[in-house]
């Protein structure tokens, strides 16, 4: 994505905002609320559109600027398979068991054989500890339990990079390790993927490069000892500052 | 008159009751659904059309529509008033029962959180996947309760029928009370309805049973 602009009426949410994500790559994305970090990965995923800028996947434009105009490709839905996202409060499919939760986008939209399918997501749910969970509906889960399946639902796809959209903010501090585990798990096994978080020690722990961003701009960018253990920004140490607070 | 004869007499008129209900619900139902999705619809015709419709057929006595359906072609275009007045009647019933049920859905479209579009437009869902696949079993779960208001209504207002003189059963108690002087029929015409509506809840109540598998 590069030099992307997003307004809501008269609020400038994104200013001019470039991120690239090589493949393998961890990010963390940090910031205050309204630092317009979920606005980024929703762009990103075509839930919001943009007013200006390029977004990019595996060097094909699917926005790009054409005499200063936007232009969205015309086929949005091919470059949805490269991605995944996990919402801050799941989404998951409350009538569709585990399963079929899993099963139902692979089968339906990338039109694959059943049967594969199938197999694929119990190996991916025995993976997750959740095999016992397949056959179960959303709300007989714990909040962390909906998490994971909503990881492995994004994951059934077979997405280049995987969005995480403040993963854990909607769960009890309990059930939050649960669900940092299976992304830990991701990133040791080099999944792509791009996280805003409010987790500080999570993001230093897990993530290749970490962003904190302010007011719609990237304030600072760097390896996770950088950003966190030599701070340059003077924004940035200040909102470190009220985060080690508690 | 026996009560026995009045009885059968009026069970043959039941016959035509049932054929008002069923063909109501057969049409009422998907009709209601376009115009729901009408009214839904970004662009303003069709969405000011659907209000309209919505707004004219809930505002004016379905007696009265009944009455346009079934004599309105003659005063009008002097085609004569059907044989077979079912056909009016149904139609009549059907889009009245149409414009409420429109309602009904667009409640429960409304009520769906935007998550559940989300998601599944970020899967890749066509919007008509995620129509069919994701929203619509959710608001059928969601507004299963006031649909079976609409339908329990529905069996009582066929009585409306008798105001064009179709012989359902209403009407011919009607016409039995008057010629015999008698208040039974109107006993068993209460009887009757209540009947029916007993079986109607039993029935919605077993299929909102089978549809709570699942926790909104």
């Amino acid at each position: 994505m590069t030099n992307i602009q997003k307004s809501f009426g008269t609020n400038h949410v994104l200013k001019d905002i470039s991120l690239h994500v090589d493949k393998g790559e961890v990010i963390s994305i940090i910031g205050p609320s309204g630092s317009g970090k979920s606005t980024l990965l929703r762009c990103a995923t075509f839930l919001e559109t943009i007013d200006a800028g390029t977004i990019t996947y595996d060097d094909k434009d699917a926005a790009h600027m054409v005499n200063g105009k936007l232009v969205y490709a015309k086929n949005l839905n091919d470059f949805r398979h490269i991605f995944g996202l996990v919402f801050q409060n799941f989404n998951l499919f409350p009538h569709y068991s585990v399963l079929k939760n899993m099963m139902d986008a692979p089968v339906s939209v990338l039109k694959r054989n059943k049967a594969e399918v199938r197999e694929e997501c119990l190996a991916l749910l025995a993976k997750m500890g959740l095999e016992d969970k397949a056959d179960s509906y959303p709300c007989e889960l714990s909040g962390g339990q909906q998490q994971r399946v909503s990881i492995v639902r994004a994951l059934a796809m077979n997405p280049e990079i995987l969005f995480f959209d403040e993963p854990t903010s909607a769960l009890d501090p309990e059930l939050t390790g649960e669900v940092l585990k299976v992304i830990k798990q991701l990133a040791e096994e080099k999944m792509t993927m791009v996280i805003v978080t409010h987790e500080m020690a999570f993001a230093r722990a897990v993530s290749d490069r970490v962003i904190f961003m302010d007011k719609g701009v990237v304030v600072e960018e760097g390896r996770p000892e950088e950003v966190f253990g030599n701070t340059q920004s003077e924004r940035t140490k200040q909102f470190l500052k009220n985060y080690n607070k508690d | 008159m026996t009560l026995m004869t009045i009885f059968v007499k009026m069970a043959e008129g039941f016959e035509k009751t049932c054929a008002i209900f069923f063909l109501t619900l057969l049409f009422a139902i998907p009709l209601g659904m376009i115009i729901a999705l009408l009214r839904g619809s970004k662009f303003r015709i069709f969405s000011g059309f659907a209000k309209v419709y919505i707004s004219v057929l809930r505002g004016t006595p379905l007696m009265l529509q009944l009455i346009a359906v079934t004599y309105g072609p003659y005063y009008l275009f002097g085609i004569s008033v059907s044989r077979n007045k079912l056909i009016p009647v149904v139609v009549a019933f059907a889009i009245n029962y149409a414009a409420y049920f429109a309602e009904i859905y667009r409640s429960g479209i409304e009520s769906m959180p935007v998550g559940q579009y989300e998601a599944a437009q970020v899967l890749g869902y066509s919007r008509i996947q995620t129509f069919f696949k994701i929203i619509l079993p959710q608001v059928v779960r969601r507004i299963l309760p006031s649909v079976t208001n609409e339908i329990v209504t529905l069996v009582k207002d066929t009585s409306l029928a008798f105001t064009v003189s179709y012989q359902e059963m209403f009407t011919i108690g009607k016409q039995i009370a008057n010629s015999q002087t008698s208040f039974v029929p109107f006993v068993v015409a209460g009887i009757f309805y209540y009947l029916f509506n007993v079986i109607v809840s039993f029935v919605m109540g077993r299929v909102e049973k089978k549809m709570s598998y699942y926790k909104i």
